[in-house]
């Protein structure tokens, strides 16, 4: 059974209908035994860095999330979801992330080009192999919708690069931890594979 | 590369597609999940329903259709007409559309768009802007009401002001070119382009790919928005895609896998 963690992020619906599209089981839960109990978990995310982690914080759930992480089972954080793996965010100076990979997230610096946020679709470079993008060719496009991005401290955990300007560490991937920027669940067959590539893995 | 984005536009009548595309294998053309599907599967990048009911009483029909597009149609996609209030974003939002636009009601209430912003982000706001260029040719005036009523404000102003109140997108619809299949207002676009640092959505006008190519290029918007060219099947999504490609122009042709 998958977890879907469910702090009140913005996206939660439409990854449950990806699921649920899929035939694939989960429960939405905030409750922690049933997160350890899971066989994976997704933490989806839209919203304000400093507000989710103040939910995560409220409903308890930080430290169970780390220690579904140590179990080695599959984890995957989605758009928001990402970043709250990583130390800080330029969009809350001072607030804490869950710091289970390191680095950090910077506001994407607005052009005429390139306007902030980024919504809308764009292609995936894979600078290393990822069970995640199995069956998925570089340049496959999908969709973004962001305001900051990763740079992560560790290069080798970039899984997928996007160029939006400054080049984007668009998905991660450490051990049994696994994000992404972009939301799968929003970019069509591509995203329902990676969704479906998470539940194999 | 980020891509510019095509997105064909449904009008919605009491939970049914008013302007539905011809194809011969629907169950049924009224559909908006079938309608929906068939798009995405085309190469739309993203879809508009704007809900055209007339009567208020059949207002929550939206909100089912909204449920049942989300449960099977995995691009993003945007609902507006008759939005009225933050409490609208929200059911309109929590039936699963990613994003809301508003038109009249930010009109008489522009707080409705940094309130909505505030509450559920900036991205998920979308304000429609109806704009048709004022007699003396000095610029143009934005009207409510789907154009019925000229509201006497100058649409660059009404654009900054949406913009600096927090509105994540803004669908710009000239009345002018709507329907004349004659191009967008690539001026008119430009000058909103230009004006503010978030996307604009190009909307009115469409007949032929060179359009397209000429609101990407010329009218600088990140999105072109067309009806019935795309319903009637005058021109394919992909066909315009590899269009737009072949000119230069950044677009995603890789829908499928």
């Amino acid at each position: 059974m998958i977890a879907i963690i469910d702090y009140g992020a913005g996206n939660i619906r439409s990854v449950e209908q990806a699921l649920n599209y899929l035939g694939i089981e989960y429960v939405l839960t905030s409750d922690a035994d049933v997160i350890m109990n899971a066989d994976r978990a997704i933490l989806p995310g839209v919203g304000n860095f400093k507000d989710a982690m103040d939910n995560l914080n409220r409903l308890n759930l930080i430290e169970p999330i780390k220690a579904f992480v140590k179990t080695g089972r599959p984890f995957l954080g989605i758009c928001l979801g990402l970043q709250l793996l990583f130390d800080e965010s330029e969009e809350s100076p001072g607030v804490k992330g869950l710091s289970l990979l390191k680095g950090k997230c910077f506001k994407i610096p607005a052009s005429k080009e390139f306007k902030v946020p980024q919504i809308g679709w764009n292609s995936l470079n894979f600078p290393k192999k990822c069970e995640l993008f199995k069956g998925i060719p570089e340049g496959a496009y999908v969709y973004f919708v962001h305001s900051y991005y990763l740079r992560a401290e560790d290069e080798s955990v970039v899984s997928a690069t996007t160029d939006y300007g400054v080049k984007i560490h668009a998905a991660v991937s450490d051990k049994n931890i696994y994000a992404c920027q972009f939301h799968p669940e929003k970019s069509s067959a591509v995203g329902l594979k990676i969704l479906e590539n998470f539940v194999n893995l | 590369m980020y891509t510019k984005r095509i997105i064909p536009c449904l009008d919605i009548n009491n939970g049914r597609v008013v302007k539905g595309v011809n194809f011969v294998n629907l169950v049924d053309a009224g559909d908006p999940v079938e309608q929906a599907i068939l798009y995405d599967r085309e190469g739309a990048d993203e879809l508009v329903f704007l809900d055209i009911t007339a009567s208020s009483d059949n207002r929550n029909t939206v909100v089912d259709m909204v449920e049942a597009v989300a449960s099977k149609l995995f691009i993003p996609f945007t609902v507006g007409g008759g939005i009225r209030t933050v409490d609208d974003f929200k059911k309109i939002l929590r039936a699963g559309a990613d994003k809301v636009a508003v038109n009249s009601a930010a009109i008489m209430n522009p707080q409705l768009i940094s309130e909505a912003a505030d509450k559920f982000g900036s991205q998920c706001v979308v304000v429609a802007i109806d704009a048709k260029r004022r007699a003396d040719g000095t610029g143009w005036n934005i009207y409510k009401n789907g154009g019925r009523v000229d509201m006497g404000i100058d649409a660059v102003e009404w654009a900054k002001k949406a913009y600096s109140l927090g509105a994540g997108e803004l669908l710009v619809t000239s009345m002018d070119h709507d329907g004349a299949k004659d191009g967008f207002d690539n001026e008119l676009n430009k000058i909103i382009s230009d004006s503010v640092n978030i996307p604009v959505i190009a909307s009115g006008g469409a007949g032929k790919p060179e359009d397209f190519y000429d609101a990407f290029t010329k009218g600088g918007a990140d999105a072109c928005l067309a009806a019935s060219l795309f319903h009637f099947k005058e021109l394919g999504i992909m066909e315009l895609k590899d269009y737009l490609h072949d000119k230069g122009i950044s677009v995603r042709r890789n829908a499928g896998l």
